[in-house]
């Protein structure tokens, strides 16, 4: 193992942070007329959990409508960035603020949805109430019905309306957790490695779908995924953290719908994951 | 959208017959060679009377007005002492469920009550209550809250964590997170302890019936023993079994009903 990552060496010396400069340009602007998402800006962000710091100063600013991917190794305080952002845990010092003219009073708990590497459906509740429980305060509303089969027709399962998820296939599932985030119309929609659990071809799928529902809503999206791959093919920008920070931006330039297995994407997914075994390598 | 709406008709109801006589073929088949052996003279009839005189029994009995009387006066006992211990035992299983305080407060007494057998209490009953109806009332509904309330808040406390954090992400109110998150959740656990405490139900009953009662089905088999009335004796222990069999099967009916989203309760 130790060997294989000394030969690796000279690979990630290359792949070091000049290398990624030529991508790094402007984001095409290939968003819907006018974006839904919010921008976010976040400043100093730090997160301990008792002698543990997982957060150590994060900075990042993301423009309204865009598809960021925060990868990193398990541990590295990815998924603590997303919950701090989805408000699910507390800060201990920093500031995450959603948009720019927005007064926070402007933001609703419905524009910030979460979805979860498990689906997390009611299992007593059938597919089309399981739905409904994304729409927050509107639950009560005459449309609710209305609205959640319209995102249910999104994600692909209007015929599963009456099912029980207990009879659904886990990729079934999680399409029915995507369309409770979206019924909503999120303004921000965070994954927590959404795909996860699922199988490789069941996940391509799910890809294409989370790309199509972005480009359709203009939400901004963050997904955080340990699939570099999985990043690169659906993101506008990769964020690299290592160690509580953000090691580095890199700025996916390819164009929509992405090639998969393009040589652009693959150089771009090579040298992202040389600097990840590369800071293996170091500690 | 409310937990009413996904309640769908029980479906054992809707069972081929042949699926619902199966279970019958081994009590049917225990009394036929019951009666056989009684008539070739196997069994003295004193040791025991065959099918066919406790049946005549039962129906002299019924004819009477004697057998309707006592059935009815334990099944309302039952229920009732069954609907009081049953709500106090769900109530303490909310509350020790869903709060710390209460739990806290009260958990470690309930504990420590239940591990006195309640039956051993009968005698201070009677010196407290006499041999009237709420002597019977109250062992009935003291055996009860135990089985509902342990299991009810075992489901409350295993309703997954991460449902709890959905409903919360998603705006529920405390309200709206018991109704569609917690007590759906805890439902099975809470019929477990339903089964249970029916079983405990009879069997408290019986027992308060065979020792201090004036009317009931226990009073009735232990004024047949004194009369040396051996076939009323079996028959009422026959209609124990048929009542707890009744109760049990009442119980499943409405598990089905309000369980149809368990993959336990599905058929396919």
């Amino acid at each position: 193992m130790q060997t294989a990552l000394r030969t690796s060496l000279p690979e990630t010396e290359l792949a070091s942070r000049a290398n990624f400069a030529p991508h790094a340009r402007v984001v095409r602007e290939e968003r819907p007329a006018q974006t839904t998402g919010l921008p976010l800006s976040i400043r100093g962000l730090r997160k301990s959990f008792g002698d543990n710091e997982v957060l150590r100063g994060v900075d990042l600013h993301i423009p309204a409508g865009q598809f960021v991917a925060i990868v990193g190794k398990s541990g590295c305080g990815k998924s603590t960035l997303l919950r701090l952002i989805a408000g699910l845990d507390k800060i201990d010092a920093g500031s995450i603020s959603f948009g720019q003219d927005f007064e926070p009073r402007d933001i609703q708990p419905e524009d910030i949805r979460v979805m979860f590497q498990e689906p997390r459906l009611l299992p007593w509740a059938r597919v089309l109430a399981n739905v409904e429980v994304g729409l927050g305060r509107d639950r009560a509303s005459g449309d609710a019905h209305a609205r959640a089969e319209k995102a249910l027709t999104e994600v692909g399962l209007a015929d599963k309306r009456d099912q029980w998820p207990s009879v659904l296939s886990g990729g079934q599932k999680q399409r029915v957790a995507l369309g409770r985030a979206l019924v909503s119309r999120p303004r921000v929609l965070a994954f927590d490695e959404p795909l996860g659990a699922l199988d490789a071809l069941t996940r391509i799928s799910m890809q294409r779908l989370l790309e199509r529902v972005w480009r359709d809503q203009g939400f901004t999206a963050i997904l955080v995924t340990h699939d570099v791959s999985e990043a690169v093919a659906l993101a506008d920008r990769v964020l690299v953290i290592e160690e509580g920070r953000i090691a580095h931006d890199v700025v996916v330039n390819a164009g929509r719908p992405r090639q998969r297995g393009s040589a652009e994407l693959a150089g771009l997914e090579g040298s992202i994951l040389s600097h990840l075994l590369s800071a293996d390598d170091r500690t | 959208m409310s937990l009413i709406d996904s309640i769908s008709l029980p479906r054992s109801l809707r069972l081929p017959r042949v699926d619902g006589l199966i279970q019958w073929i081994v009590p049917l088949a225990i009394i036929a060679i019951w009666q056989v052996a009684s008539v070739a003279g196997f069994v003295p009839t004193r040791v025991l009377p065959a099918p066919s005189d406790v049946a005549l029994a039962g129906w002299k009995l019924l004819l009477s007005g004697e057998l309707v009387r006592n059935i009815w006066v334990s099944f309302w006992r039952a229920s009732i002492g069954f609907l009081i211990g049953g709500s106090i035992g769900f109530a303490f299983g909310l509350a020790n469920g869903l709060s710390q305080l209460s739990a806290k407060l009260t958990d470690t007494t309930l504990q420590m009550v239940r591990n006195v057998p309640h039956l051993a209490l009968i005698p201070l009953v009677i010196l407290w209550f006499g041999i009237d109806e709420s002597a019977k009332l109250f062992l009935v509904a003291l055996g009860v809250f135990f089985p509902i309330y342990l299991n009810t808040l075992h489901g409350i406390r295993t309703v997954d964590p991460q449902l709890i954090e959905m409903g919360r992400i998603y705006g529920m109110t405390d309200g709206e997170l018991f109704r569609r998150v917690i007590f759906p959740g805890a439902l099975p656990s809470i019929f477990v302890g339903i089964r249970f405490a029916l079983g405990i139900m009879w069997l408290t009953l019986i027992v308060a019936e065979t020792i201090a009662a004036s009317s009931g089905l226990g009073y009735m088999a232990m004024q047949a023993r004194e009369f040396m009335l051996i076939d009323v004796v079996v028959l009422s222990i026959l209609i124990y079994a048929l009542l707890g069999k009744l109760a049990d099967s009442a119980s499943r009916v409405l598990e089905r009903a309000t369980l149809a989203w368990h993959p336990a309760f599905q058929k396919r």
